[in-house]
């Protein structure tokens, strides 16, 4: 042993942090959810109070969920897997301590400002300009810490999910300082430094690619990392791998633009976001069917292990939802889908099925390992968190793809003499029933939830913090 | 100007299709194949 090698154990402490805080914000961003659908039905539940109005709370419920919750869960999964991949202690234990009590304050912040109603109006993106700073400053010292650990690896070869991992982080640093840069007019005042359509167009190239980097490419690490570990067996095809990273790279960063169908921006931008979209099955379905053939051989563990049964599962989410997009990016589909719930159902068919299930499948094989413990302190209640969740996810994207293509149908009827069919306020009526059902899934996804924070609970409590050890270097 | 455009999309398409025949060339499939045990051959404790 060299000088070098006085690090004997991995950063255990920040993974925990993290790791705790996902299960702690995954309840509340969740139940923020499942508040807003219930004023949905019965308006009177803002109680008159400006503060807990629809329009404050929805961007809570956004930011909660995948901030703090998807977030959190990022930082966890990204420092595990890189430091157990580079056999390395994260690059500096105390600008990791600074990304989790910087992430910690933003989330703060946001559920201060937000329900004050100090919002810059940018959906996903909502925190104004003194935040924004503070984000930017907790991401770069992210981006240190990552790739100063992968610099400092004692492996030859970077591992995939590494790849993925270091995708996300740089890309979310990009787009949020691009979209955030802004001319402050009081503390909490300030004017997007873009104007008109080019503003709309820099937000939803912000905005697609927090789904396409941020909801995908981060989770997609956590998928290649923690799938063959509680499989036991290596990843279908790392070729595949290689080839699924590089397609999502090129493809995503123009898929923005079907947001924006049908609006002041040029026809050609709308049509180059439709084509670019398309093309996004083929690496979408590319890294699903890398993920799920994993099992190939081995299916019996899928009715065996339930943590494999939230990855594999989330994995089906994914193919779905990224199925979904496509279609819905195509100008003729948009133009019923688009305003509608369906919109809802889609977001909540990736939120829900991909991005919530696999952080739980990655937290539930995480806990364990992280507190010195051989498995949850109960497995039947994965199994049933599984299949509530499940149940709920499908009942809430069912009920809105049901309400969407009503509202899209009802929108554009037109009567014998030109006028329209509905009222828009029929198509809130007729969609009544949707909403009830929505709200019931939406209760069972938390209900799921929190069986996971009283199993976490339970199987920390009574464990100390474990220390793992890096493996010594091999000599040859 | 549109000419570059075209030049560069082409460029883009064309390393792609270079990252796809290095990943699939036959002399790294052993390579690739261990990297993707590396991850297993070490213990979760």
């Amino acid at each position: 042993m060299g000088p070098m090698q006085t690090e004997t154990t991995y950063n255990y402490r920040v993974v925990r942090q993290f790791a705790i805080m996902t299960v702690v914000w995954g309840v509340v961003g969740m139940l923020v959810g499942v508040f807003i659908a219930a004023q949905l039905i019965w308006p009177e539940l803002n109680f008159g109070l400006p503060w807990l109005s629809y329009g404050r709370l929805r961007p809570l419920h956004t930011n909660a969920v995948i901030f703090a919750f998807g977030g959190c869960a990022l930082f966890a999964t990204s420092y595990y897997v890189v430091q157990r991949t580079s056999h390395a202690r994260l690059f500096s234990d105390w600008l990791a301590g600074f990304t989790f009590w910087g992430w910690q304050a933003v989330i703060v912040l946001a559920a201060i400002t937000l329900p004050l109603g100090l919002s810059s109006s940018k959906e996903y993106a909502e925190l104004e300009w003194p935040i924004d700073i503070l984000i930017a400053l907790v991401w770069i010292a992210y981006a240190v810490v990552f790739f100063g650990t992968l610099f400092k690896r004692r492996v030859e070869h970077i591992y995939v999910a590494n790849w993925f991992f270091g995708a996300y982080i740089l890309t979310i640093a990009l787009l949020h300082i691009v979209n955030s840069a802004a001319v402050p007019a009081t503390f909490w005042k300030s004017y997007s430094a873009f104007a008109g359509t080019q503003d709309a167009m820099v937000q939803w190239w912000y905005g697609h690619n927090a789904v396409g980097f941020f909801l995908t490419a981060g989770f997609l690490g956590m998928m290649y990392y923690f799938i063959p570990k509680q499989a036991g067996r290596p990843i279908y095809s790392y070729r595949l791998s290689v080839v699924h990273f590089w397609a999502l790279i090129f493809t995503y960063m123009w898929a923005g633009p079907h947001h924006l169908h049908y609006t002041a921006l040029p026809d050609w931008a709308q049509s180059l976001g439709m084509v670019f979209s398309l093309v996004l099955l083929a690496p979408s379905w590319g890294g699903m069917i890398n993920g799920i053939m994993t099992l190939s051989g081995a299916w019996h563990k899928l009715r065996e292990d339930p943590i494999l049964k939230f990855l594999i599962v989330s994995l089906s989410f994914y193919g779905m939802s990224t199925f979904e997009g496509p279609m819905m990016s195509i100008k003729t589909v948009n133009a019923l889908s688009h305003y509608t719930d369906w919109t809802i159902g889609h977001v909540h068919s990736g939120a829900l099925g991909w991005v919530g299930l696999i952080t739980m499948g990655s937290l539930y094989y995480l806990v364990p390992r992280l507190f010195g413990r051989v498995e949850m302190y109960s497995v039947r209640a994965i199994n049933l968190h599984f299949w509530i969740a499940t149940i709920g996810i499908v009942l809430y994207i069912a009920a809105m793809w049901i309400a969407g293509v009503m509202q899209g149908l009802m929108w554009r009827a037109v009567s014998e003499d030109g006028t329209l069919t509905y009222t828009f306020v029929e198509s809130v009526k007729a969609s009544y029933p949707f909403y009830a059902i929505r709200l019931l899934g939406g209760l069972l996804y938390l209900a799921g939830m929190l069986i996971m924070a009283w199993n976490v609970w339970k199987t920390v409590s009574e464990a100390k913090p474990a220390e793992a050890l890096i493996p010594a270097p091999v000599h040859a | 100007m549109e000419t570059i455009r075209s030049l560069m999309t082409l460029a883009a398409f064309a390393t792609f299709l270079g990252i796809v025949w290095w990943a699939y060339a036959p002399a790294r499939k052993s390579r690739f194949d261990d990297q993707a045990r590396s991850i297993l051959e070490e213990s979760d404790e």
